[in-house]
């Protein structure tokens, strides 16, 4: 129960802080709704870039699916940042020259072509739907869990928050308090994480102390009959590690969450610096998150794992109730034995089932650590979660009321009206994506996979090839987006179990997460050969793609 | 940009854009011999080499990577804004 009460004030708190802020930066121009009249400097620019970026996928599921997969689990590591690589060098100063609000603005004026934006526009709701539905579910689990509640009210509080400050705020008040979210999550993620790091090898830099704790994992993983733990490609197979990390940082370099992003600064070069910055505070969080990884797998391990089950600790106990861990003495001596294969397959020997999303939070309590640790680790997750909840309902918002309702709906819609829109497809945006958080189509690890492959194999040739390549067209662009989007998705719902037919074999073996990558070259093929086939731009277009070269003018 | 229309000019600029691809397909070039050759497909063999105590591949594929990839963001960041300088078409003081 001290858990509880020190977790009430933890979440209390931050959320006293973040609306706080939200009403302190309340905005009523357009323009600063949007982009909080790109006045933001380039270091907070950052922090609130990573804390839109690092989602409850970051911070609450990824280190626990890296503890159970192990070497394989780099493609998230690899992926969700070698993606920023792309996203600095090839999209962001540009994207900010051109000085469009909007990713399909981008692509309709680059494009000259009205189709081109409401495609670009279509395919940028759909993935910030799919995306933050996984967060308000992210949100809902953990509020359900410390608050008592079920899972459906625990979401229907996260909706609530996340409505009243991106509706109230617009991005000004998003992007000041993202930076505080991202202080929250950082100081949330470190903590345990140095503890632990401290106490089992005496290091206090996770990074430093989490290569030699792998290595002891590895001898005590073989006692037990697991693949070594740092041995690469012993949960997906090599074609698929390569193929899924690709997908997962194209699609990192179009989302357009975070792409927005980079039009908050005041110069080119700003923006250039929002990425040095950004990925710096990602990377804080990415290079923990292994450390985290194996030091959560290795105490789990080291405390249960072979010791009679009537003297099972603690946590195990209350985790229990949740049935997010699982035992069953198939062999009824009274120890909890491990060894590969699900809890309930009568030929395995496992008596132990864990679902890995517990691992980051169960963590500190694992090591016994004390309560109010736990407490803002839980008050970190909410700050991931609602931060890209956040940054994604103004994408859809400025899609909604920029992109179509202004251009094609009424021209002549004043200010005042297209905010008053914007805000209200931010409300129903809210009211979608929470529905499909409380009934969500499929595991939501798994959409959220999907949207970025879907998001690489749409968005990324169109942007970068509409920057590097003055002679693509319209019909190309339009072609290439609409050829990458279906070949992916035509793919996923063939052969995804649980979310598509599932049919099978697949393709070369390829999964349907990295199918974004063959869907992106697709996109790239089509769309260079379709604008060499097709009259070329005109040229104004020309100037104006060369013009975006330029910083200055 | 003074006088854009000159030919001189147009020349100095289309130097600063071949620069600038020359720049961003070399460091693209170590983001792929970091991120793909390296962590992933000479995991295998890396690994048998030891780091900080345990495998390097694993370390490459989990941590050494990403601090690559940051280098290389501030590489980039650094490098343009010195050429940008240096052919005038900077857009800050």
């Amino acid at each position: 129960m001290d858990v509880q009460i020190d977790i009430a004030a933890a979440i209390g708190l931050t959320f006293l802080l973040y609306i706080g802020i939200a009403i302190w930066s309340r905005v009523s121009s357009t323009r600063g709704f949007y982009v909080a009249g790109q006045g933001v400097p380039p270091v907070l620019n950052g922090m609130a870039t990573a804390a839109d970026w690092m989602s409850a996928a970051s911070f609450i599921s990824m280190a626990g699916l890296i503890s159970f997969l192990g070497f394989d689990g780099a493609i998230y590591l690899l992926g969700w940042t070698g993606g920023y690589v792309l996203l600095a060098l090839l999209l962001a100063p540009f994207l900010r020259k051109f000085g469009k609000f909007t990713v399909p603005a981008f692509i309709g004026a680059r494009y000259y072509s009205g189709t081109a934006r409401v495609v670009a526009a279509f395919c940028a709701v759909i993935v910030s739907l799919t995306y933050v539905a996984g967060q308000m579910r992210g949100a809902g689990i953990v509020f359900s869990r410390f608050l008592e509640i079920p899972i459906g009210w625990g979401v229907i509080v996260g909706m609530a928050v996340v409505a009243f400050y991106a509706i109230l705020g617009g991005m000004k008040g998003i992007t000041y308090t993202q930076v505080a979210q991202y202080v929250v999550l950082i100081t949330a993620f470190l903590i345990p994480a140095v503890g632990i790091g401290v106490s089992l090898t005496g290091i206090p830099i996770p990074q430093i102390a989490f290569p030699e704790v792998a290595a002891r994992l590895d001898g005590v993983m073989a006692d037990l009959g697991f693949a070594s733990y740092t041995s690469p490609f012993t949960n997906i197979s090599g074609l698929n590690v390569f193929l899924i990390a690709m997908a997962l940082m194209c699609g990192t370099a179009g989302l357009p969450h975070v792409i927005i992003r980079f039009y908050t600064t005041r110069t080119v070069s700003g923006a250039r610096w929002t990425g040095v910055y950004a990925l710096l505070f990602i990377g804080l969080l990415y290079t923990t998150a292994p450390a985290v990884a194996a030091f959560a797998r290795f105490n789990l391990v080291d405390t249960v794992v072979g010791r009679p089950y009537a003297e099972r600790p603690e946590w195990f106990r209350s985790w229990e109730e949740t049935a997010l861990i699982q035992f069953s003495d198939k062999d009824d001596d009274g120890i909890i034995d491990y060894a590969p294969g699900d809890l309930n397959d009568p030929a395995s020997a496992n008596e132990l089932g864990i679902d890995p999303d517990i691992m980051v939070l169960a963590n500190p309590e694992i090591a016994g650590m004390p309560s109010w640790v736990m407490a803002i680790v839980v008050a970190g997750g909410l700050a991931a979660a609602l931060s890209t909840a956040s940054g994604l309902l103004l994408v859809i918002a400025s899609s909604f009321s920029h992109d179509i309702y202004k251009e094609f709906i009424r021209k002549q819609a004043t200010e005042r009206e297209e905010l008053l829109v914007a805000r209200g497809s931010m409300l129903l945006a809210v009211l979608v994506a929470g529905l499909l958080g409380i009934y969500p189509p499929a595991f939501v690890a798994e959409v959220v996979a999907f949207a970025f492959g879907l998001a690489a194999a749409s968005f990324f040739p169109a942007i970068v090839l509409g920057i590097f390549d003055p002679r693509t067209t319209k019909e190309g662009a339009i072609s290439g987006m609409s050829a990458g989007l279906l070949f992916t998705g035509a793919y996923i719902v063939t052969v995804a179990p649980g979310f598509g037919i599932g049919l099978e074999p697949w393709l070369l073996g390829i999964s349907p997460q990295g199918i974004g990558t063959v869907g992106m070259l697709i996109g790239f093929a089509v769309t260079w050969s379709v604008s060499r086939m097709t009259a070329p731009p005109p040229e104004g277009i020309r100037e104006l793609v060369e013009n975006l070269r330029y910083p200055r003018g | 940009m003074e006088e854009p229309g000159t030919s001189a000019r147009r020349a100095d600029l289309q130097r600063y854009w071949e620069r600038t691809l020359r720049l961003t397909v070399g460091l693209l070039l170590v983001w792929f011999i970091v991120g793909y050759v390296l962590a992933i497909m000479m995991a295998p063999t890396l690994n048998s080499i030891r780091f900080l105590g345990g495998p390097l591949g694993f370390w490459v594929a989990q941590n050494g990577a990403i601090y690559v990839f940051w280098l290389l963001i501030l590489i980039y960041a650094r490098a343009m804004n010195r050429l940008d300088r240096e052919f005038d078409v900077h857009d800050e003081g």
